[in-house]
């Protein structure tokens, strides 16, 4: 009945290119990943041991452990958090539920996105004026905190917003047609519908947090410390800065060196993103939608 | 603030359940409603009727001032739910629509058990953030559902969510449903049956017709078989005015003006 035409065959001949194409383009974004994670197994997992994880630094950090910086890291992150999530999910609640949809409110969101692209050397010396210098913080986990936390808000921001735009208008009206307030609405429909959203974006920030060097350099991050940080207003060592330090600062290192630095570095990020992720599981069991 | 509202209970009050007087209402720069003059009967359900755009489903909205949310929108004139200027700066919205329940032409059921639907509304109007005993909860949950004709149907499964595995039929009555434990007087509904099969047009008609004397039902449609068969007195609404208002049969059979006529045969609209 049918007979295959030369358009059908270009047709199909398309068809497959493309997907090869598109195959061949997954595979480029791919392969880097694959490489970088087992070049620091390969190289530095040797290194990775509990007492690399718990001592110090030892023979002007070319020997020992990475303890300090890793507790700085967990320090600094859950610091920022503190101010960024709550901050910038309120904000987010305002543009989306509150504000009237108006040239004001547009530019603030166009604002907003493009703040999310300052590079972080610049965030990095807002923080020193800001935190350090005007606020009195001093060179301190609160400065180095805090300016993370401004670094990362544009995108709690953006994320949240998307998030709780996405949760659906009909369930709005719902609520406002039984008489619920604004609050009511936001805090019975429109956050629990949204909170795994907001979460995504939050998850994203904890790496980009914890991986960042130049925002804390000048604000709170040691490259070396004899001591662990007491309070917030202590300076403290970092992952990050510390891998820094290690793989072009100091001399005589041993290869591995760094690349357990790396290593541990990564895993301390994935292991923020499963609880972060372990919550989100968690929240979206437990609410009935 | 519950002193004009509490004629919900009792013999009902001689006065109308709406009142509207020369009302205006403008989007932005166009004029939708224009010098409406309407009073709707207490425990009578009446249809607002017309052709598209003639602003029956914006009169029905400003009933309960939802249209309030859109920024744009401008009001003048008057408009009284028992005698209480609904407009009146001591009436709160959230007040007002515990007294005048909305249901949507699509069913729009939130994503929780069919349970907590029918208590989101009392919860949300219950002074102690809502906490009541689980036996006063399944009372009030059985009763609204029984009301609307769907508690055989759904009893053995209030705790699965509303929004999968009921019929659009069903999730309208639940609609219904969750208007209830809030004890409203009054219920808009705005082309409730658009969405549904011809088979749940006719239940839901039917549990209009059930709901007739206990409140005061304002129902916008679309559909003229079911304005007639399915409402006491009926409203003609074209570009924005109200043309006639009389008993359903009246203005079915003699209608007084010519644009009625016209449209009830179906030459326009």
């Amino acid at each position: 009945m049918f007979e295959a035409t030369s358009v059908n065959h270009h047709n199909d001949r398309v068809q497959k290119q493309v997907k090869i194409l598109f195959g061949i383009m997954l595979a480029l974004l791919i392969i880097p990943m694959v490489v970088i994670v087992a070049t620091l197994l390969i190289k530095g997992s040797p290194i990775v041991n509990l007492s690399f994880i718990f001592e110090d630094p030892k023979d002007g950090m070319t020997a020992g452990g990475i303890f300090p910086a890793l507790l700085g890291t967990i320090w600094l992150v859950a610091v920022s958090l503190l101010a960024s999530v709550p901050l910038g999910v309120a904000a987010a609640i305002y543009l989306s539920e509150y504000a009237p949809d108006n040239l004001l409110t547009r530019l603030i969101h166009l604002a907003t996105i493009n703040l999310a692209g300052v590079p972080s050397i610049v965030h990095a010396l807002f923080g020193v004026g800001a935190f350090v210098v005007f606020f009195r913080f001093g060179t301190s986990i609160l400065a180095a905190s805090l300016t993370l936390a401004i670094m990362t808000l544009p995108v709690v921001i953006v994320s949240s917003w998307e998030a709780l735009q996405s949760v659906p208008r009909s369930f709005r009206e719902a609520c406002w047609n039984m008489g619920a307030t604004r609050w009511q609405t936001i805090w019975h429909v429109v956050l629990p519908n949204a909170i795994t959203g907001i979460l995504t974006g939050v998850i994203l920030q904890v790496s980009r947090a914890a991986g960042e060097t130049a925002p804390i350099m000048f604000t709170g991050a040691a490259m070396f410390l004899p001591f662990l940080p007491n309070s917030v207003f202590d300076q403290t060592m970092a992952l990050a800065l510390h891998l820094f330090v290690v793989a072009t600062q100091v001399p005589n290192v041993p290869e591995s060196l760094p690349f357990g630095v790396a290593l541990v570095l990564v895993g301390i990020v994935l292991l923020m993103n499963s609880v972060a992720i372990w919550i989100r599981l968690r929240l979206r069991r437990k609410k009935k939608w | 603030m519950s002193g004009p509202f509490l004629s919900s209970s009792g013999a009902p009050p001689p006065e109308p359940a709406i009142r509207i007087r020369e009302f205006n209402l403008w989007y932005g720069t166009f004029q939708a409603l224009f010098d409406i003059n309407l009073e709707i009967k207490n425990g009578l359900i009446t249809s607002l009727i017309g052709p598209s755009g003639c602003g029956k489903s914006t009169l029905l909205r400003s009933v309960d001032r939802i249209n309030e949310r859109l920024g744009y929108v401008r009001i003048r004139g008057s408009i009284e739910v028992f005698g209480q200027e609904i407009h009146a700066p001591q009436v709160e919205p959230a007040q007002l629509r515990k007294q005048v329940g909305m249901v949507f032409q699509r069913p729009n059921p939130l994503p929780i058990s069919i349970r907590d639907n029918v208590l989101f509304g009392y919860r949300i109007h219950h002074e102690k953030g809502g906490r009541l005993a689980r036996s006063e909860a399944d009372g009030i949950v059985e009763e609204a559902l029984r009301q609307v004709l769907l508690w055989d149907q759904v009893k053995d499964r209030l705790d699965h969510k509303a929004t999968d595995g009921l019929s659009l039929e069903a999730m309208q009555k639940l609609c219904i449903a969750r208007l209830l434990p809030v004890k409203p007087s009054i219920l808009l509904m705005d082309e409730p049956c658009s969405a549904l099969d011809p088979r749940g047009t006719a239940a839901v008609e039917e549990l209009i017709w059930e709901l007739r004397d206990r409140y005061s039902i304002l129902i916008v449609t679309h559909n003229m078989a079911q304005a007639r068969r399915a409402s006491d007195e009926c409203v003609f609404m074209l570009m924005g005015r109200v043309v006639e208002h009389a008993p359903t049969d009246q203005l079915f059979v003699t209608p007084a003006h010519r644009e009625t006529a016209d449209y009830i045969e179906g030459r326009f609209g």
